[in-house]
């Protein structure tokens, strides 16, 4: 659906976008990640048609960026990372403005703007003027104003900056269920949003791609090792002892002690591929008399992986992530 | 074309839910009707004085009233047309909504266009909200209608040359005020370089003739001459020409 071949952006001083490449199937959902300034936005105008490549080739649904703008620019719903509104404008207005602007006409108007603000749960402010919303309800409104056409594909620019965490939530639902009909490119610096509304993602960095593959296959591929952290308490225990015991256990490769308060340990505890060292470590554990308070299974999480690739010299996303870093939700298996 | 409709729509949705557009509308009606006033206060003097004089020369009241009432209407525009364009394609930058336009299925002469007839047709509301005192002279005198059309004629010539120059303007930059501004200056030069005419040198005779206000004259006294109806036509032209070639370059230099 969309061919990116060896685009690159440059602006008068820097180069925004460095020769990348990549293509995005039909119904394909693409989480595009990377630090503030990596490029995200720019390749998204590109596509968009509302900046033409300094050299590479884009296309979407076979019509080149530069050829053929105007057939790209119909199959396109964008919303710009800010939802362009009219604060002068009641929501349905604006709704039935884009409507028009998008090239529908007649009485299909009214039913497609109507249509929209009930898919992005704007029914109770379809007369208030935008001016007067919240920010969430703006980037609601900026949301319809890209599904309104229903565009075959959708590229939306931080879709869930500045909500709050019900919101983003009912957004990313809104996202789901386009899914399949749209294939959509969202871009985020929040890792957390790409693992829960994308089956592939690209991540870039200083204008060049690091990584691409699908979610978890990325995952998989960056773990290698199965990590548990296990939290162990008992009068004057020694850290070092337990550590001790620890590494004596077959198949565990490394042991990191974590968190020491009072009486009580937390390790990290690595073990090779495919060993399940769970049960002998609970066994140690309470033969040597101690109390295992807990243990539960760590994942890699994007963030790490994250940082990894692009050599950590990144502005922590953690601490941008407005939601809960949620351990790794259950979309795995379809790791195409 | 249906295109252009809906950007031109939209815009003389924002020019009325704005107070801008009752702002012109009420500031040019005031001005309108103090001029309006005193020459009629003007004409009903001459007359008296006239009789008294025993002179029996009839008296136009399209020479004494409307000529100059229009002529100086043609230098208040060049002051109210600059508020009106100043926020066309400035605003739309600064919210960030030319990215919408530019990333929606239209022309970009589609966009310039809409963009120009909505300015134009709010133009044309303000100046006709001032014209009905106008009207109150065929309801109490005889004037010739047609000097009267023609120089209304040429004020919508004119002020669709200053609006398409001031669209241009406001694509320049994201900030309304420096566009009303820059406009404000480029049109008063323009209005100002009829003086050179006085000059002797031919330069000089070129630069007047491009002032906008040495064309709109003979409309003023009822006569449309082709070179000025093509003057008009030119700069409206080349205002928008240059509009559409300043959006496209948005896109390079963004």
């Amino acid at each position: 659906m969309i061919t990116v071949e060896g685009l690159t952006k440059r602006y008068a001083r820097h180069v925004a976008v460095d020769n990348i490449s990549f293509e995005v199937a039909k119904g394909e959902i693409v989480g595009f990640l990377g630090p503030n300034g990596a490029g995200k936005t720019t390749t998204m105008r590109v596509l968009t048609c509302f900046l033409p490549p300094t050299s590479g080739k884009a296309s979407v649904a076979g019509f080149d960026v530069l050829e053929n703008p105007h057939e790209v620019k119909k199959r396109i719903g964008y919303l710009p990372e800010t939802p362009p509104l009219y604060p002068e404008m009641e929501v349905l207005d604006y709704l039935v403005f884009v409507a028009r602007l998008k090239g529908i006409s007649g009485a299909d108007v009214r039913k497609r703007a109507d249509d929209a603000a009930g898919r992005c749960a704007l029914g109770d402010v379809r007369h208030k003027l935008i001016g007067k919303l919240s920010k969430g309800y703006r980037q609601r409104v900026g949301l319809a104003q890209a599904i309104l056409h229903n565009p075959d594909v959708l590229i939306l620019d931080e879709p869930t900056s500045g909500l709050d965490p019900k919101q983003i939530i009912e957004t990313r639902e809104l996202i789901a269920s386009l899914s399949g009909d749209h294939t959509i490119i969202l871009s985020t610096h929040i890792l957390s949003e790409v693992e829960h509304s994308c089956q592939k993602v690209l991540i870039i960095n200083r204008g060049r791609i690091v990584a691409s593959e699908s979610v978890t296959g990325l995952t998989n591929k960056m773990r290698g090792a199965d990590a548990v952290s296990i939290e162990v308490q008992a009068d004057n225990l020694n850290p070092a002892d337990v550590r001790q015991r620890f590494e004596q256990i077959a198949g565990i490769s490394r042991v990191e002690v974590k968190d020491l308060r009072d009486s009580r340990v937390t390790l990290e505890v690595e073990s090779l591929a495919g060993q399940n060292v769970r049960p002998e470590l609970a066994r140690s554990v309470v033969k040597a008399g101690w109390n295992l308070l807990e243990m539960r299974g760590i994942n890699m999480s994007l963030e790490d992986i994250f940082l990894q690739l692009t050599g950590g010299n990144a502005p922590s996303p953690a601490l941008e992530s407005p939601v809960e870093t949620a351990p790794k939700d259950e979309k795995g298996g379809d790791n195409k | 074309m249906k295109n252009i409709w809906v950007i031109c729509q939209k815009e003389l949705r924002s020019y009325f839910a704005s107070p801008i557009a009752y702002l012109l509308i009420t500031v040019f009606a005031v001005i309108f009707g103090y001029f309006f006033w005193r020459a009629i206060a003007y004409f009903i003097e001459a007359g008296m004085r006239m009789q008294m004089q025993g002179a029996m020369q009839p008296m136009s009241v399209n020479e004494l009233v409307i000529g100059p009432l229009l002529s100086n209407m043609s230098v208040i525009i060049l002051f109210l047309i600059p508020m009106m364009t100043m926020r066309l394609f400035a605003e739309e930058k600064n919210r960030g909504t030319i990215e919408l336009l530019l990333t929606s299925p239209i022309r970009d002469w589609e966009l310039v266009l809409g963009k120009w007839l909505g300015s134009m047709i709010m133009f044309l509301v303000i100046l006709g909200v001032s014209c009905l005192n106008i009207l109150l002279l065929f309801a109490y005198g005889r004037p010739d209608w047609k000097p009267v059309l023609a120089g209304l004629l040429g004020l919508i010539l004119q002020g669709g040359a200053i609006i398409a120059i001031g669209t241009f303007i406001s694509t320049t930059t994201r900030n309304q005020i420096i566009a009303g501004s820059v406009t404000f200056a480029v049109v008063l030069l323009l209005w100002v370089l009829s003086w050179l005419n006085f000059e002797q040198a031919s330069w000089a005779k070129v630069l007047a003739y491009c002032s906008v206000l040495s064309h709109g004259e003979s409309f003023t006294r009822g006569v449309i001459e082709l070179k000025d109806v093509v003057y008009f036509l030119s700069v409206i032209f080349f205002g928008l020409f240059l509009t559409e070639r300043s959006i496209e370059s948005l896109r390079w230099r963004a």
